[in-house]
């Protein structure tokens, strides 16, 4: 399964994750992830996603997008993963991942978004 | 029942650091060699409480671990308000040096994690000959920034919660859930700016790059030890520090991040126990 597959999965994920949806109760935005060339474009707001779409979308804007290479993506969702590849900083560090954007929203509520992004980590591997 | 207490002890000494008057926190506990510990940036001395409760550590050593001001239990001085909070290389030697003479330490060990491994490379640059040994935890001569200090003092964003956020990357993925979130506990309650202030020594003031290779260590002996999930300072950066300072003893902690002692303390107990064992 390539890493885009994987984050298809994200909305059944953050939906059984009680305590995350309880920390993303505030959260209110729309924004862009792209896995690998796969663009998502994710809504969020009283802790759920209200849109999650997949591929291009003609003239959507995003406050923030995420970018980050497929072989990026695979690494941080090992469930153990590698040094240097375990955090979506230690990605923007070497080069493998990006982030732009208003930044506010992002960094408001830091941890909410990382562990959003790592959700896939607990599919099984290959999954 | 007896009280299930805690071997440490805190209390608070009166000093002056460059002629302004300080009262500071600090926990000991133990007899023996002073072993003097610095904690990160943005956080307190709570961070060697597992090594202020071991034995086997406290049997051979007086442990001693200081807030620095604006930090933990230390308030900052008198007028604090009226300016920015900024710790640079002469301060934090400073601070460092007052508290041993006020608790009149001979010849103490000192051990610093991150920017506490910092200073403790420029101990060794320029005071080597006051210090038994030093341990150096997570440091390097500089390191690149990956990220931009401005995030963490503003008003719309809240200072504790991305400071822990911020630095929860640099903890392994192996060490135990309770001992991260203890040590993003402590970020959490930092004061406002002041891990942006102790940063202001990491990134502008502290670059010691050219001066680590005028390190003696047969003056005074001198460990690096960085954890392999540490990208803030890469275990790179650590090896190519210690690849300039002939006789400094270096080793790559496997499985541990930035915060060894407080992220994973049963498994910096594997790397730290030898090296405290070599200092007589």
């Amino acid at each position: 399964m390539i890493p885009a597959d994987r984050f298809q999965r994200l909305p059944e994920l953050l939906a059984d994750d009680a305590d995350l949806t309880r920390r993303g109760h505030w959260v209110e935005v729309d924004f862009r992830v792209d896995i690998g060339d796969q663009p998502f474009f994710l809504g969020l707001g009283g802790g759920a996603l209200t849109s999650f779409e997949r591929g291009p979308q003609l003239m959507r804007s995003s406050t923030f997008a995420i970018r980050g290479s497929d072989e990026a993506w695979t690494r941080y969702w090992q469930p153990i993963p590698p040094p240097g590849w375990h955090d979506l900083f230690a990605l923007t560090k070497r080069g493998a991942a990006s982030i732009d954007g208003d930044l506010r929203t992002l960094l408001r509520n830091l941890q909410f978004f990382k562990d959003l992004l790592a959700l896939p980590r607990r599919l099984p591997e290959g999954s | 029942m007896a009280p299930a207490l805690d071997p440490m002890v805190g209390r608070y000494v009166r000093l002056q650091i460059d002629g302004v008057d300080h009262r500071l926190y600090f926990e000991e506990a133990g007899q023996g060699m002073p072993l003097v510990c610095l904690h990160t940036a943005g956080a307190d001395g709570r961070q060697y409480r597992h090594l202020l409760a071991d034995p086997e550590v406290t049997s051979r050593f007086r442990v001693l671990a200081f807030d620095l001001p604006w930090h933990g239990k230390s308030t900052p001085p008198d007028g604090w308000e009226k300016s920015e909070y900024r710790l640079t290389t002469a301060s934090y030697t400073a601070t460092i040096r007052a508290f041993c003479r006020a608790l009149e330490l001979d010849q103490p060990v000192v051990m610093g994690c991150s920017i506490g491994g910092r200073i403790v490379l420029n101990l060794a640059i320029a005071h080597a000959a006051e210090f038994r040994a030093l341990i150096a935890l997570e440091a390097a001569d500089f390191q690149q920034p990956w990220y931009d200090t401005a995030w963490l003092h503003r008003p719309d964003v809240h200072g504790g919660e991305i400071c822990a956020a911020l630095v929860s990357g640099l903890i392994a993925p192996h060490s135990p859930p309770a001992s991260r979130h203890e040590t993003l506990w402590m970020y959490m309650q930092g004061g406002p700016g002041v891990f942006k202030g102790d940063l202001y020594f990491y990134r502008v003031d502290g670059d010691l790059r050219d001066k680590v290779k005028t390190i003696d260590t047969e003056l005074c002996p001198l460990y690096l030890l960085t954890g392999e999930y540490d990208f803030s300072c890469a275990t790179e950066d650590t090896l190519r520090t210690a690849a300039q300072i002939v006789g400094a003893e270096v080793q790559v902690m496997k499985e541990v991040g930035h915060f060894p002692m407080i992220e994973n303390p049963t498994k910096f107990r594997e790397y730290i126990l030898p090296v405290l064992a070599k200092i007589r």
